[in-house]
């Protein structure tokens, strides 16, 4: 366990949101640039790239929430504490677990989609994943749009993420963000 | 004069019953399945052919003897995925309006004992024409004769996959070549 009386959070901690954030940023955005393509080698490799990048995501993610369970988040200064009307606390504590939740669900729905469409996940091109499920074409097809639903729905909450941390560093000037700044260990 | 005529007439006599032996051989199409997998960066992907016919004169006790032709129509290729399958007829891949049929024409059939034999023969798509050994195994139930058998061709000997789909680091060079075949009317072995 962390110090308790720490104000920011663990080098591992920061590696990892920082890492994931630029690389779910750049999955949204390869994803849906790849969705409009129409059928070339190019859309086949992003596609495929895609799924590659995903699986390496959803193992960060694995360790991002081993880490999250086994060290201590540092606790909100009494400043950004008064910062916080009842509500906006209680949505800090559900956007954040709902975005935890998510970092394993639109993975594992894309897989899921892969393994039902009848497209097995080969990691890097050498490494054949278990199906997620079975081949299935009704299956996929009830599948597919939830990929994209949940990936707007974890954008969304981002989104709403990223406005509150500049809220309390902008309006509040509480120091929030200075928890998550990487490079600023000295502190 | 008298003899050649006899010889003439015995020959078409026996023609025509080694046709009509050769009739009764029928691909039971309903029960068949000519499939295909290709890998697309490492990724296999299972596809098959709809609709094929044969013409089959074989005998399992002088497989020397026989001819097997096959004709598949390329426009029945089907991956599963219908934004796929639009492709498949264009013309990089089948190039269907030009090559509707791909065929095949045994020119050596060798037993090798248990059921198993070798077909040599060539293998036609869009014009490209390559040698191929099939290994070929038979069972047989009540009157139906299965063979199955499994072979692999590279598809850019028939230009499967042209211009940008040339590139063997996106759809692998190899194309497995698996088949299921009912027959009616072959004789027990």
């Amino acid at each position: 366990m962390t110090n308790n009386s720490s104000t920011r959070y663990s080098f591992v901690a920061i590696a990892l949101h920082w890492i994931l954030a630029f690389a779910l940023i750049l999955m949204f955005a390869v994803g849906l640039y790849m969705s409009d393509l129409p059928f070339s080698p190019q859309r086949l490799k992003l596609y495929n790239w895609h799924k590659w990048a995903g699986v390496c995501i959803l193992a960060l993610s694995v360790l991002r929430l081993l880490w999250r369970l086994t060290h201590k988040p540092p606790a909100l200064s009494d400043k950004v504490v008064a910062a916080m009307s009842g509500w906006q606390t209680l949505a800090y504590h559900a956007t954040h677990g709902l975005l935890y939740a998510l970092f394993f669900i639109v993975p594992l729905v894309g897989w899921a989609y892969s393994s039902a469409a009848g497209f097995p996940i080969v990691l890097f091109g050498v490494l054949p994943l278990p199906d997620f499920v079975s081949p299935d074409k009704a299956l996929a097809e009830l599948i597919k749009p939830w990929h994209e639903i949940t990936a707007f729905a974890m954008a969304g909450l981002a989104a709403m993420h990223v406005a509150a941390a500049l809220k309390h560093h902008f309006f509040d000037r509480d120091g929030l963000l200075l928890r998550m700044v990487p490079g600023t260990g000295s502190r | 004069m008298k003899l050649l005529s006899f010889l003439r007439w015995s020959a078409l006599a026996v023609a025509a019953l080694a046709t009509a032996a050769h009739a009764e051989q029928k691909l039971l199409a309903a029960q068949s399945e000519i499939g295909f997998v290709s890998k697309q960066m490492g990724v296999p992907v299972e596809g098959r052919f709809k609709k094929f016919d044969a013409q089959i004169a074989f005998d399992p006790k002088k497989p020397e003897a026989s001819n097997i032709a096959f004709t598949i129509d390329t426009g029945s290729a089907t991956l599963g995925v219908p934004e796929t399958d639009a492709e498949l007829p264009k013309a990089p891949w089948f190039n269907v309006p030009k090559f509707p049929q791909a065929s095949f024409q045994s020119s050596a059939v060798k037993g090798l004992g248990a059921g198993k034999f070798e077909v040599t023969g060539k293998l036609s798509i869009k014009g490209n024409v390559r040698d191929v050994v099939v290994p070929v195994t038979l069972t047989q139930s009540g009157a139906t004769t299965t063979a199955t058998g499994a072979f692999a061709i590279k598809r850019l000997g028939f230009k499967i996959g042209e211009g940008d789909w040339a590139d063997t680091s996106m759809v692998a060079d190899d194309v497995q070549v698996k088949f299921k075949l009912a027959l009616s009317g072959i004789a027990k072995f």
